[in-house]
């Protein structure tokens, strides 16, 4: 039954130094949802994400996707870090960062080609940034620099994208863009964790939800769990959201 | 002998030729390995190594009794590698940054082969002078074998760069990302680390452990002003080190034997300067300039829209006005509305003004334009 599942965490324990930043979370996102994770700064959700593709050693736990361990999984899963995890004065041009996506399915030492290049421009297309793709890096706007970031994740032709605040710092234009890309990948099947800060925004743009404070909270469908008594536990006494119906 | 002398005596005199080719080559692989040390935000450590590699030099000598080159590059090369890893195990195991271990393990290792050298002048053998030249360098002690030992080492390295230029550029601007799309970041990253310490040592003996972090960082951080692109960086990076090397060697060869490492790195510091200035695309010069010249032209155009605003509502819109009627508005003088009837906006006749129908057109367009340009 495990591999109904896109994504399988068990018994997740994470340390940096002595303090747990993420204590025996268990987690099952199933296939086809857009789920985000929400919580409070320190929460450990960029930290989670990294656990599971492998970024982060964990002390204890397992994690699966689609009931095998990830790095026997890699081509299915695409990874959108955050966007101030890189220094964006790096020599190179937006099309240049979005082939990188493709060097995991080049393997070592093969260069990338025209196949690689035509699905670069194919996401550049997709995002709004074919006319920015021979433009230096450091020239792009954060909302611009975020949809390459995206155009990368694309071109991994994933099953599931592991998204680190895709919204940060983007004007309102981007970010109807990239929710829309959001979703148009979940109705083709795709599954997608996205951490996430807007509150407001939860039940507009996702189906699913985890919330997440060191401890996991809760997680299910945003209908069924996306309400005050979980907001309070994730997030301290007496938080009250607005919840537009 | 003049500097113009030496590149005379180049094409004839075989020594010459061999201290040259050696320089030029120590400075190409120094620019080429020193980007990366650049764009990984790891400038010091290259210090940090070239004074690590002081006590290797002196404990090969006290070892082997001999001032064989290539063994007291080899203790150089030990003892960089264990400085090295000290630096990566400090900030790894223990809460000190990076910066903190670098300077830890400097000047540990410095303080330590200083001792060791002035231990070994201490002692009765004929064969001890001259070990000091490590520490500012000495291009004219370069022998032939030297020379080749460097041309090896640059081919083996540029092959791995060009082998490996795709991981090499993908770990250099996202690390995390490289990890998880199923490459071993570890070997790239001691794979960079291992070439960067084996540039270093071989430049040891002409540039010397003072200064060699210099030669690496300053032509890179030259290269990077006038490229956007990693490769173009890269190449340039080996020009400018060249360069350095081979004027620095000829001036301080033909001025009494100067010390190498100093004028090397003087001459790339002559690079890294004018490339600041001068590059078109980030120097400071120009900078200003395009500064200086948006701030204008936004003068014009904002004289023009409150020209535009005054005619708009005539029916004749090159009805002449008084300059007078400007002086409400501050932004303008003379030389403006010189400037605005060259670009054919405005006709000027006495102390007055009138506006032509490009210039209308300009103005009313002004608006729509300035969104086109975000």
């Amino acid at each position: 039954m495990k591999n109904k599942f896109a994504v399988q965490v068990d018994d997740l324990t994470v340390a940096y130094n002595y303090k747990p930043v993420l204590w025996d979370i268990d987690l099952a996102v199933p296939e086809g949802v857009l789920m985000a994770i929400v919580g409070p700064n320190g929460a450990g959700k960029s930290t989670l994400i990294k656990s599971v593709l492998g970024i982060i050693k964990p002390i204890a736990g397992s994690v699966a996707i689609y009931g095998k361990p990830y790095n026997k999984q890699r081509k299915l899963v695409a990874y959108v870090p955050q966007k101030g995890s890189v220094d964006w004065d790096f020599p190179t041009t937006a099309i240049d960062v979005v082939m990188m996506g493709t060097y995991g399915s080049l393997g070592w030492i093969k260069r990338p080609g025209q196949k690689e290049k035509k699905a670069a421009l194919e996401a550049l297309e997709k995002v709004g940034m074919l006319a920015f793709k021979n433009r230096q890096i450091s020239q792009l706007s954060g909302g611009q620099q975020q949809r390459v970031f995206l155009a990368r994740a694309l071109v991994q032709n994933a099953s599931i994208y592991f998204m680190d605040e895709p919204f940060q710092g983007v004007d309102a234009t981007t970010e109807i863009a990239i929710i829309n890309i959001l979703k148009e990948l979940r109705k083709a099947g795709k599954t997608l964790v996205v951490v996430h800060h807007d509150l407001q925004t939860v039940p507009e743009y996702f189906d699913w939800v985890t919330f997440l404070n060191v401890k996991k909270i809760a997680t299910g469908p945003v209908k069924e769990i996306f309400n005050d008594d979980n907001l309070t536990k994730t997030y301290g006494i007496n938080y009250k959201v607005a919840i537009n119906k | 002998m003049s500097v113009a002398e030496y590149f005379e005596l180049l094409f004839t005199d075989y020594t010459l030729r061999t201290i040259t080719l050696g320089t030029a080559v120590l400075g190409a692989i120094c620019g080429m390995l020193g980007s990366f040390a650049v764009l990984r935000k790891q400038s010091l450590l290259g210090d940090a190594i070239s004074h690590a590699a002081l006590p290797g030099i002196a404990l090969a000598f006290l070892i082997t009794g001999a001032k064989d080159t290539n063994i007291l590059l080899l203790g150089a090369l030990v003892s960089g590698l264990v400085g090295t890893f000290w630096i990566r195990g400090m900030t790894s195991k223990t809460h000190l940054k990076s910066d903190t271990a670098l300077g830890l393990i400097l000047s540990l290792f410095f303080g330590f082969g200083m001792l060791l050298l002035t231990f070994i002048q201490k002692q009765p053998n004929a064969n001890q002078a001259g070990l000091d030249k490590y520490l500012f360098g000495q291009a004219a002690t370069l022998v032939e074998e030297d020379v080749r030992l460097m041309l090896i080492v640059t081919g083996i390295s540029l092959s791995i760069l060009l082998l490996f230029w795709k991981e090499f550029k993908i770990l250099l601007f996202d690390e995390d990302y490289t990890k998880t799309l199923g490459f071993n970041t570890r070997f790239i990253d001691i794979l960079i680390t291992f070439f960067i310490v084996l540039a270093i040592v071989l430049g040891l003996q002409t540039v010397g452990v003072v200064l060699m972090s210099a030669m690496l960082l300053a032509p890179a951080a030259a290269a990077r002003q006038w490229t956007n692109s990693l490769g173009v960086m890269i190449v340039l990076a080996s020009i400018f080190g060249a360069f350095s090397g081979v004027f620095g060697t000829a001036i301080s060869a033909s001025q009494n034997n100067l010390s190498t490492g100093p004028v090397i790195v003087l001459v790339a510091a002559v690079f890294v300067v004018f490339s600041f200035i001068f590059s078109p695309g980030r120097g400071l010069l120009f900078r200003e300039i395009r500064f200086r010249k948006n701030r204008r032209d936004l003068k014009l155009k904002k004289t023009l829209q409150f020209m535009y605003g005054i005619v708009k509502d005539h029916e004749n819109i090159s009805h002449p006005h008084a300059i007078r009627i400007l002086n409400n508005f501050q932004g303008f003088t003379k030389k403006s509305l010189q400037r605005l009837e060259d670009k054919e906006w405005i006709t000027l006749t006495g102390q007055q003004w009138a506006m032509t129908e490009r210039g209308f057109e300009e103005a009313k367009n002004l608006y729509s334009q300035q969104r086109k340009d975000d």
